[in-house]
């Protein structure tokens, strides 16, 4: 029996719930009702899914749009089932609400097996499960949100189509059996069309149908690059981000805060920025102060006219100390050994020659091209809120706290996202844009932070060492010993979250290191936790950012000291087909032969994460002194590709993502504060230094794995691997452009 | 002070400072939000429009510098009527998170409008200004030389 059908007996489908006119379809896990989200203000509909109504059907879906893609594929989910005409499909993005929660991502369970989990697997997972809606976590992260909807969505849309094939059955007096379905319309035996917005009301009255998913021989949408439903706006300016909301009576705010990260602000005098043309509030918010004005623009300059003196910052002054800190932590207790293959000990006490490397990464910033802000209208009794945002939950509930309001007195519309890549989980930029209005009842106000003060109040990548030993025999590697130290995101971000940082191993800082899938003679992994009140945060690929690097890096070594191919050397310890198949992939694709030519590098890598093994080569060559990443190969093995087109991008935003990260991006600290301002002192990779880029997609069928984040891992070590190649020099620290010039 | 200027072929009377750079005056004074902010210091490109025809990085141009008729990417073409090069935008999938679209876009329609035939290095020479942090840049190259190559059929 599938998995699909599993789910169904122990879903409860809740169909025709009537709304204005219309109709309502979703589907819950028995055993784990949440309340309706659509309730309470819409007053319509018990159905985070699909509205069917006179004007249409509208899709709501539970994940936010960063760019990633996903209303695009979420919407074809839905429409896979329900037969819709594809520029009929409307996409919302829902209001925060439980019944979104998102049951995969803290469930860890990145793969979707049609038979596979055993039962201690499924209990496990489901207890987990609960957990995560426990927290009511409604989060877009994790590359989870396909994974999340692809059975519940694809029920609702079969719910919906027979509910109203039941009201059409009944209007025509024919058997069900009789109808079929096309583009948004039920067609009768005798060629009557009928309209599902017809038939909305009707269907209402329908009881809940039994409903079995169609097979994937039978998908029309899935499987296909679709148009994205974002595009036509995006690509004339209409596409509407938390910064192009306005409103009538509208001010506009921007913050200073504390550059010292959690930092007291000692005293301030708002009196020359006040005597500015336009600005018409200095508000003192403890940690800073914002000021608004009539346009964005006068409340940026009057911000930087407030003299302010701050108080100190709770972490060491410069990146030196604070690689102090981190390289310290190597000596206090173990976090976690999540992995110990073999006797590594034993392993490197045997062997003749000891391959040691110690790698060290810097804090990196999200730099989203859109900077944070928000806007907020405050009536006293209700807070309305527009912000892009990647936990509506989490911002409502931090929101409402900050303003003393209860949770259900918050309205949060989370508008398209320039740029997510983690950073906008962080509540701070949404809670900031709610003190502000609360402090103007009746005037809406949008916040719109510099970029500056993007840069300097970031939730960063954290910094982090890895000292890694290792030993070959041959062609094979007999030990394979990892450290990692770092400042944990998971406790910091849960403290934030929740206000309790969870104990005992913490698994999200060995990712990328404990859970590939080589096969070593001894494998060791050990995590250790530094102590360092550096706000840092989810950043795209997580641990595995950081851990890849160091993994991939170092299996290099170990390839050169074994005198292998770097390629054939993974190869030779991997049995894990998929991880396999993407690594062939990339050697067929670039013809890798283990030969470059003079003034050429070529590096490999591969990495799994979220599911998802990909594997990348890249090339360099060197341009009169300048490295100029010229090509790169990329095939991952998604085991299901719902859009191929999607994945396609994301495989290449991913790639860059990484690639501009390891050749040129860090985040510095000098007297408690981040050096970085501005792209001028923090480039990225632009068209003149991006690739040309292959992609190939590779579907083993076993699971369904993320696409959004596991490009970034492997394009790093990749790219030091290539320069390695190149110039014969192995470069165990990041940014490359410490020590070589980039073309950016 | 009152300063007139004309956008999208439609003439507007601000009351703003002189010294307001014309991306906040077109954004918070006239609400065409097409154009975006992204660094306010030249070095990203969101904020790209044209004024008689040539890309100007407009967080760069004050308003009281502004002589010459200014065309935001709402003025390129519309949702119901896309310029070509939105078309090609659409046709290649460019965008991710969209954000940094508004500007590459009006820095390619102006490159076409110049160079009809550009190559490469002129495509990137154009484009070098415009930062896109989703990395869509395989995808901007492939649209910008599509929509050039319907030029030479056209
Ligand atoms: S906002 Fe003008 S170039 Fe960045
Ligand atoms: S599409 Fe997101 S920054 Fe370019």
């Amino acid at each position: 029996m599938g998995r699909a059908a599993r789910i169904a007996r122990r879903t409860f489908l809740i169909g025709s719930a009537a709304v204005a006119g219309g109709v309502a379809f979703g589907v819950w896990h028995l055993h784990r009702p949440a309340p309706n989200p659509l309730t309470a203000e819409a007053g319509a509909s018990l159905n985070p899914f699909v509205i069917v109504d006179q004007s249409g059907t509208t899709i709501i879906t539970p994940r936010a749009e960063m760019g990633q893609g996903i209303h695009t594929t979420l919407a074809a989910l839905v429409a896979e089932e329900l037969d819709l005409a594809w520029e009929d499909v409307r996409v919302l993005h829902g209001p925060p609400a439980q019944a979104y929660y998102n049951s995969a991502l803290l469930r860890g369970e990145w793969r979707y097996h049609p038979e596979g989990l055993s039962g201690w697997q499924s209990a496990l997972a489901d207890t987990l499960g609960r957990v995560g809606k426990v927290m009511q976590l409604q989060v877009t992260g994790g590359s989870t949100s396909t994974l999340d909807g692809f059975v519940r969505l694809r029920m609702a849309g079969a719910a919906a189509r027979e509910a109203l094939k039941a009201a059409a059955a009944e209007r025509l007096g024919v058997p069900v059996a009789e109808l079929a379905t096309q583009d948004g319309n039920v067609i009768g035996p005798d060629g009557t069309v009928i309209a599902y917005g017809e038939l909305a009301e009707a269907a209402a009255r329908v009881d809940p149908p039994a409903v079995t998913l169609r097979s994937p021989e039978e998908w029309r949408f899935l499987g296909r690059s679709m148009p994205r439903v974002d595009m036509l706006a995006k690509a004339t300016g209409t596409a509407e981000y938390a910064l192009d909301v306005r409103l009538p009576g509208m001010r506009f705010a921007t913050v200073r805060m504390n550059p010292h990260l959690g930092g007291e602000m000692t005293g301030f005098d708002p009196e020359p920025a006040l005597a500015m043309p336009g600005v018409e509030r200095v508000i003192d918010l403890g940690t800073g102060i914002a000021v608004v004005a009539r346009t964005t623009w006068e409340a940026m300059q009057a911000a930087e006219a407030v003299s302010v003196e701050w108080g100190p910052a709770p972490y060491p002054d410069t990146t030196e100390d604070m690689f102090d800190s981190i390289a310290a932590a190597f000596d206090t207790r173990r976090n976690s050994r999540r992995r110990n293959d073999g006797d590594a000990d034993a392993a490197l006490a045997d062997a003749g020659t000891v391959i040691e490397a110690e790698y060290r990464v810097p804090f990196l910033h999200h730099a989203t091209m859109e900077p944070m802000g928000a806007a907020a209208l405050f009536t006293g009794a209700r807070l309305e809120l527009w912000s892009g945002n990647q936990a509506p939950v989490l911002h409502a509930e931090k929101a409402a706290e900050a303003v003393g309001l209860d949770p259900d007195r918050i309205v949060l519309h989370t508008p398209m996202m320039g740029g997510g890549f983690g950073r906008r989980a962080e509540t701070d930029f949404t809670v900031l844009a709610a003190r502000i209005a609360a402090e103007m009842p009746g005037t809406p106000i949008l916040l719109t932070w510099s970029r500056e003060e993007d840069f300097s109040h970031g939730f960063f990548r954290p910094a982090a060492i890895a000292r890694m030993r290792g030993t070959v025999a041959e062609g094979r590697v007999t030990a394979f010993d990892a450290k990692v130290a770092a400042p944990s995101v998971t406790r910091q971000a849960m403290q934030r979250m929740s206000g309790f940082a969870p104990p005992g191993p913490d698994q999200g800082h060995v990712e990328g290191l404990a859970d590939q899938p080589y096969r070593f003679g001894a494998y060791r992994v050990e995590g250790y936790l530094a102590d360092l009140a550096v706000p840092v945060g989810f950043w795209r690929a997580v641990g595995n950012s950081f851990n890849g690097f160091f993994h991939e890096s170092f299996v290099d070594e170990l390839a050169h000291a074994a005198g292998a191919d770097p390629l054939a050397f993974r190869l030779a310890h991997l049995d894990d087909p998929a991880a396999r198949g993407v690594l062939e992939a990339v050697a067929e694709m670039s013809g890798w032969d283990g030969e470059t030519e003079a003034g050429t590098g070529r590096g490999v890598a591969m990495t799994r994460s979220f599911g998802t093994p990909v594997a990348q080569v890249v090339e360099v060559i060197d341009d009169e002194g300048w490295i100029r990443i010229s090509r790169a190969w990329v095939a991952c093995d998604v085991g299901l590709a719902l859009d191929p087109g999607i994945i396609r991008q994301q495989m290449e935003g991913g790639l860059i993502y990484g690639l501009s990260a390891a050749a040129m991006e860090e985040i510095t600290f000098a007297g408690g504060r981040v050096e970085q301002k501005n792209f001028p002192d923090h480039d990225a990779l632009r068209i003149t230094g991006a690739p040309e880029i292959a992609v190939r997609i590779l579907e083993s069928g076993q699971h369904m794995g993320g696409v959004g984040e596991p490009a970034t891992p492997p394009a790093m070590p990749a790219l030091a691997n290539a320069v390695f190649d190149l110039t014969g020099e192995r470069i165990r620290e990041l940014p490359l452009s410490r020590r070589l010039r980039f073309v950016a | 002070m009152a300063f007139t200027l004309r956008v999208n072929g439609q003439t507007h009377t601000v009351d703003l400072p002189g010294d307001m750079p014309l991306l906040w005056v077109l954004r918070d004074g006239l609400n065409l939000t097409g154009t975006k902010y992204g660094c306010g210091v030249a070095a990203c490109g969101a904020c790209t429009v044209h004024v008689d025809g040539a890309p100007v990085q407009s967080c760069q141009l004050a308003l009281a510098d502004v002589d010459g008729e200014v065309t935001t990417i709402e003025g390129l073409g519309t949702p119901e009527a896309p310029a070509p090069i939105q078309q090609a935008w659409i046709e290649h999938q460019v965008a991710q998170c969209g954000y940094c679209q508004s500007g590459q876009i009006m820095a390619a329609a102006a490159l076409l409008a110049e160079t009809p035939a550009p190559s490469d290095a002129e495509i990137e020479a154009a484009m070098a200004l415009n930062l896109c942090r989703c990395g869509t840049y395989s995808a901007i190259r492939a649209a910008i030389r599509a929509a050039a190559a319907r030029l030479q059929e056209a």
